[in-house]
């Protein structure tokens, strides 16, 4: 198995016919994602030829689900509409929403996480900010890019998008179950915690890879996480030593505020709760081998 | 981005919040002009985005508008925690009976918005939840309820505020917290809120920082940034949109994607450590860089007069490093073109995506100030070297 998106996931997207939707639909197709629709309610009954396939736009995402058994979404939609588009998924209550979008308020995501957990918490919403979710030879849906990597038994999990492909690479190899970029923003849907627990549950994953940097309180809390649920490896790597308190290093939630959120903290916890640190990404892929060929 | 009092000040004072009097002055002059029109004493605070104003005398009482601009005189120029003081705010001086503390921030973990109380302000806020937590309530708010009239009486009784402010209290936190959502803020603090001697709970301070990714929706807070203090390497920056931070070292580093480019600067850091050298700045030149971009992100970083070497640093995602190899050569020649010495080794690292047609594209250009590392620990130690012994 790998985790939250398989062969068999049906996807749309949201925002399909944009500039970045559409080259992204592309690659996903490319990649052997099963696409079955689109949605944008202006231009609802066209299509978007790619090779042999033709691909419905739907105006809305409960019909796009209702005509193709879609259960996971992919979000392109411009940061000032991506509110409204995410709620419309969480109301047309898709298993799986994954957003895309940079640069979203970070009262629209905390709007949109209300939603979510008023309607029941039945849409997994993975991002904003992020660069999406693959399955290595299954399915591949966001923007990362494809045959880095094949199918293997290392999970991953990830606020950055290019240290994810940065590990993907360096342990290509060795092949991943998924890897899953939860996004840099302050405030994220799925967190280091929701992957570790299904890595865990998951048959294929023999170990996991967490990155984290500076900000915030997750990369300590999923710490907690794993010394008390985890029983698989987890190797560690944490960006942002070097950054300055009070900065904000590209992702809006990159931010060391007063003492809290630094990369030494995280270090700290994680290396405590048994996780194995990596000093660089390059340490940190040698540890996961080091790892796996033991197992 | 952060305001200064001043302008979280205003702001408040735009959403129907009670503060006091007050205007802005840059000069001695200035400042006896506000406490002339004021009448009575005023208070003359600095203007700098960091704490402990008070501590450092940047907070004075004045009885007079002579005594405001002797006062404005001593504040100005001062320095306090490393911030040049350009602006005083000149405000009435308020008989103050009872101060409390009132905020709104952002919460992380919860995904959603926390409101924190305490009948006891004008103090460390921080240092009353250590001392005596019992003093400090923090409510959590979602971002679709909200601070209503119910729950902010459930906070008033909570954080234990007398009878006399709590009505005046209820108006205040439903306010603030209608700013705070108006305004796309993610921290609203208020400390002191003061109860002064007519009877009336006015907002004596206003902290305040705003999401920089609402700026779409608010092109008024434009006006907010302040250009006076802004680094010149970052303000060149910023009007090419890179995201783009200084720092002290001598290794200027380029790269893609934020986790990526700060990983770069901890490795560059370490590589470091025993030559005496470290990262010069962080810069993140996206997913898709072109050329043009390339040469933007490299005069950026070559502007910055304490850099001897530059690490590129780029994994190739959807953007092949092939179309990257060619970008660091045209921007090259752009550099060459605009008519800048380029002068400093570029060590480059392109790895991932096209990475081997890369490698011939630079081995065939063989450009002298260009050497390829292939792994991010060897380029950092390389450029680190380079960094070093560079004479400057």
């Amino acid at each position: 198995m790998a985790i939250w998106l398989t062969e068999s996931s049906r996807v749309i997207v949201q925002g399909m016919t944009g500039a970045e939707g559409t080259k992204h639909t592309r690659r996903m197709l490319a990649a052997g994602t099963q696409i079955v629709g689109g949605t944008n309610p202006r231009r609802a009954g066209q299509y978007l030829d790619h090779g042999d396939t033709r691909i419905p736009v739907f105006a809305t995402v409960e019909e796009a689900m209702a005509e193709t058994g879609a259960e996971v979404s992919v979000l392109f939609v411009p940061a000032a509409h991506a509110k409204a588009a995410v709620i419309e998924a969480i109301d047309a209550k898709i298993g799986l929403a994954i957003v895309i979008t940079e640069g979203l308020p970070v009262h629209d995501a905390a709007a949109f996480w209300a939603h979510a957990t008023r309607a029941g918490n039945h849409t997994r919403i993975i991002g904003p900010n992020c660069p999406g979710i693959v399955s290595p030879g299954r399915s591949n849906a966001g923007i990362i890019p494809e045959g880095i990597t094949g199918p293997g038994r290392v999970g991953l999990v990830s606020k950055s998008g290019t240290l994810t492909y940065q590990l993907m690479y360096e342990l290509h190899d060795l092949g991943f179950s998924t890897c899953i970029g939860i996004g840099g923003d302050p405030v994220i849907g799925t967190t280091h915690i929701d992957a570790l627990a299904a890595f865990e549950d998951d048959e294929e994953t023999a170990a996991i890879v967490l990155i984290g940097e500076i900000g915030g309180e997750a990369e300590e809390q999923a710490a907690t996480f794993i010394r008390d649920h985890v029983t698989k490896p987890v190797i560690g790597y944490v960006a942002g030593f070097t950054a300055p308190p009070g900065r904000t290093m590209g992702h809006a939630g990159a931010i060391v505020s007063g003492s809290s959120g630094t990369a030494e903290s995280k270090r700290r916890a994680l290396e405590a709760a048994g996780v194995r640190m990596g000093r660089t990404p390059g340490e940190t892929a040698r540890l996961t081998r080091g790892v796996m060929s033991a197992g | 981005m952060d305001l200064f009092e001043y302008q979280g000040r205003a702001l408040l004072a735009r959403h129907g919040l009670p503060v006091l009097d007050g205007d802005v002055a840059t000069t001695p002059e200035g400042a006896r002009e506000i406490a002339t029109r004021l009448g009575a004493g005023v208070v003359v605070k600095a203007q700098v985005k960091t704490g402990g104003r008070g501590k450092a005398g940047g907070v004075r009482l004045a009885e007079n508008p002579d005594a405001a601009a002797s006062t404005a005189a001593d504040i100005l120029g001062m320095d306090i925690n490393g911030h040049t003081v350009r602006t005083v705010m000149v405000a009435a001086a308020a008989d103050v009976v009872e101060e409390y503390y009132l905020s709104y921030l952002l919460d992380r973990t919860s995904r959603a918005f926390v409101c924190v109380a305490s009948a006891t302000g004008g103090v460390d806020i921080e240092q009353v939840a250590r001392e005596t937590p019992s003093r400090v309530v923090s409510v959590p708010l979602s971002a679709d309820r909200g601070m209503d009239v119910e729950s902010a009486r459930d906070m008033v009784a909570a954080a234990g505020f007398p009878n006399h402010v709590a009505d005046q209290i209820v108006d205040i936190a439903i306010g603030l917290w209608r700013a705070f959502v108006a305004e796309d803020a993610t921290l609203i603090e208020v400390n002191p809120l003061a109860l002064a001697t007519d009877g009336m709970v006015r907002c004596l301070d206003a902290k305040v920082t705003i999401d920089d990714n609402a700026s779409f929706r608010h092109p008024e807070h434009a006006g907010l940034i302040d250009r006076t203090v802004v680094d010149p390497l970052e303000r060149l920056a910023r009007e090419r949109g890179l995201p783009y931070v200084r720092l002290d070292g001598q290794v200027g580093v380029i790269g893609n994607g934020a986790g990526l480019v700060m990983s770069t600067l901890d490795v560059v850091a370490q590589a470091g450590e025993t030559l005496g050298v470290g990262p010069a700045n962080f810069l993140d030149i996206g997913g898709g860089a072109s050329a043009a971009v390339m040469a933007d992100a490299l005069e950026t970083v070559l502007a910055d007069p304490a850099v001897r070497s530059v690490l590129v640093n780029v994994f190739g995602g959807i953007t092949a490093c092939d179309a990257v190899a060619e970008g660091i050569l045209r921007a090259l020649d752009l550099i060459a073109e605009r008519g800048q010495p380029l002068g400093r080794t570029l060590v480059v690292r392109l790895d991932g995506n096209g990475a081997e047609e890369a490698r011939r594209i630079l081995l065939a250009a063989a450009h002298p100030c260009i050497e390829r590392v292939s792994t991010m620990e060897r380029a950092a130690r390389r450029a680190a070297e380079i960094a070093s012994t560079a004479g400057v």
